[in-house]
């Protein structure tokens, strides 16, 4: 195979990742790291560090058109951006620590529950109309937005700001840790414990992952994990797509983009359990 | 601070300004994505200039005969600089480092306008965690030795 039948195929792929990601608030890791380690044989360490990559790519390129759009929660966002970040910093050098195996195991089985929760929440996703959160009512975390397809502005109170926050430091180190999975469990925080709309969850996990993988990434590029030949065809091809992606999310009904994100949590938390056992 | 009802007026200007803060988040976010791969490409391309040889369509999945030829990448600060005046040998994956910077800036950038946009809103305490968000970031860098 020549650097050219590599970059292409691999940018072609990006930008499945890319479309995908920008849909469901995640990074796009769950298509970028099993394809380059099963597909490409690429090191484990070196594909983690193209999936950090393709994190901030889809976060940047989906979120500048979620922000315009205002289907991002942008305060509550920036404020769990707090416990995301430290995290994330605590993960980067909690790796030589923990066993990764177990890790996997289990992350597996945390998004395991999270894919039944969410899909036995479709039926009774009902928005709140008051919120008691002294948190979220200080922070004026509550928000609203235009839905494309339901055609009139939803309005949303945010609830469980601690668990959510709790929940947010433990995707930061996730992510830092094993190198997937930021988004993965930042939209069912959103989502089941402070009650954001799906779409709003699925935009602001999208806004927030980028910032979570720039706090790790430091660290992978310090340790010679961001390879610019495959890094770059993952940063181009996901940045398109991401950017196309976003121009999709707002017409689709929140009840589809909680199926196909029930459908990609189950992906991942089998790849999890599959990396952890074997 | 103390908190009085805020007048029609009032209400509308700061309605603006965070329209405004919408928007300049979003217009640095896109700016940045839209640089990183243009740079990231042109640096593709003079890799490909560079080694006419890459560019032969052989078929074949794997990335170890690719790496042959390009396991050396820098991986520091500096090291972009001295892959950039390499020449032939480094100038492209110099120039893809470059743009790859440039994406992980964006999110940090995006960062640092939230918190110039939450003071310009006369909003403290989300200026406040905006700050340390932005302080957790820079301490990351830091730490990483990168």
């Amino acid at each position: 195979m020549s650097p050219i039948d590599f970059v292409v195929l691999l940018a072609l792929i990006s930008i499945l990742a890319g479309v995908l990601g920008s849909l469901v608030g995640l990074g796009g890791g769950v298509i970028v790291v099993p394809v380059l380690t099963l597909l490409f044989h690429v090191d484990i360490r070196l594909a983690i560090g193209a999936s950090i990559i393709s994190v901030i790519a889809t976060s940047s390129g989906a979120a500048a058109a979620y922000v315009r759009e205002r289907m991002t929660n942008l305060r509550a966002g920036m404020f769990l951006e707090i416990a995301t970040t430290t995290g994330a910093v605590t993960g980067a050098y909690l790796t030589t620590v923990l066993p990764a195996r177990f890790l996997f195991i289990l992350f597996g089985v945390v998004l395991g529950y999270s894919a039944i929760a969410m899909y036995r929440k479709r039926k009774a996703a009902a928005l709140l109309s008051v919120s008691h959160d002294r948190i979220a009512n200080y922070f004026k975390l509550h928000g609203s937005y235009y839905d494309d397809a339901e055609k009139k502005e939803i309005t949303y109170k945010v609830v469980g700001t601690k668990p959510g926050l709790a929940l947010m430091f433990v995707a930061g180190m996730v992510s830092a840790l094993l190198g997937i999975g930021s988004g993965a469990l930042k939209v069912p925080a959103m989502d089941l414990a402070m009650h954001l709309p799906m779409k709003v969850s699925s935009a602001t996990s999208n806004f927030m992952i980028g910032v979570t993988a720039a706090a790790s990434a430091g660290v992978y590029f310090a340790r010679g994990q961001i390879d610019p030949i495959i890094a770059a065809p993952v940063a181009a091809g996901v940045l398109g797509g991401s950017m196309m992606g976003a121009k999709v999310l707002g017409r689709i009904h929140s009840n589809k983009v909680r199926i196909l994100f029930v459908v990609v949590l189950a992906v991942i938390a089998i790849e999890m359990f599959q990396r952890g056992l074997f | 601070m103390a908190q009085r009802e805020k007048t029609p007026e009032e209400l509308e200007r700061l309605e603006q300004k965070v329209r405004q803060t919408e928007i300049a988040i979003s217009w640095v976010l896109r700016v940045g994505v839209v640089l990183s791969v243009i740079i990231v490409t042109i640096g593709l391309v003079v890799i490909f200039i560079h080694h006419p040889g890459y560019a032969k369509i052989t078929g074949g999945v794997s990335y170890h005969t690719v790496a042959g030829k390009t396991a050396l990448f820098p991986h520091t600060f500096g090291g972009i600089i001295k892959y950039l005046k390499a020449g032939k040998n480094g100038e492209g994956r110099g120039i893809v480092v470059m743009g790859l910077i440039v994406l992980l800036l964006t999110p940090i950038l995006r960062v640092v306008t939230g918190v110039i946009s939450f003071i310009y809103e006369d909003d403290p305490p989300m200026a406040i965690v905006t700050a340390f968000v932005l302080f957790v970031l820079i301490m990351s860098f830091v730490l990483s030795g990168a």
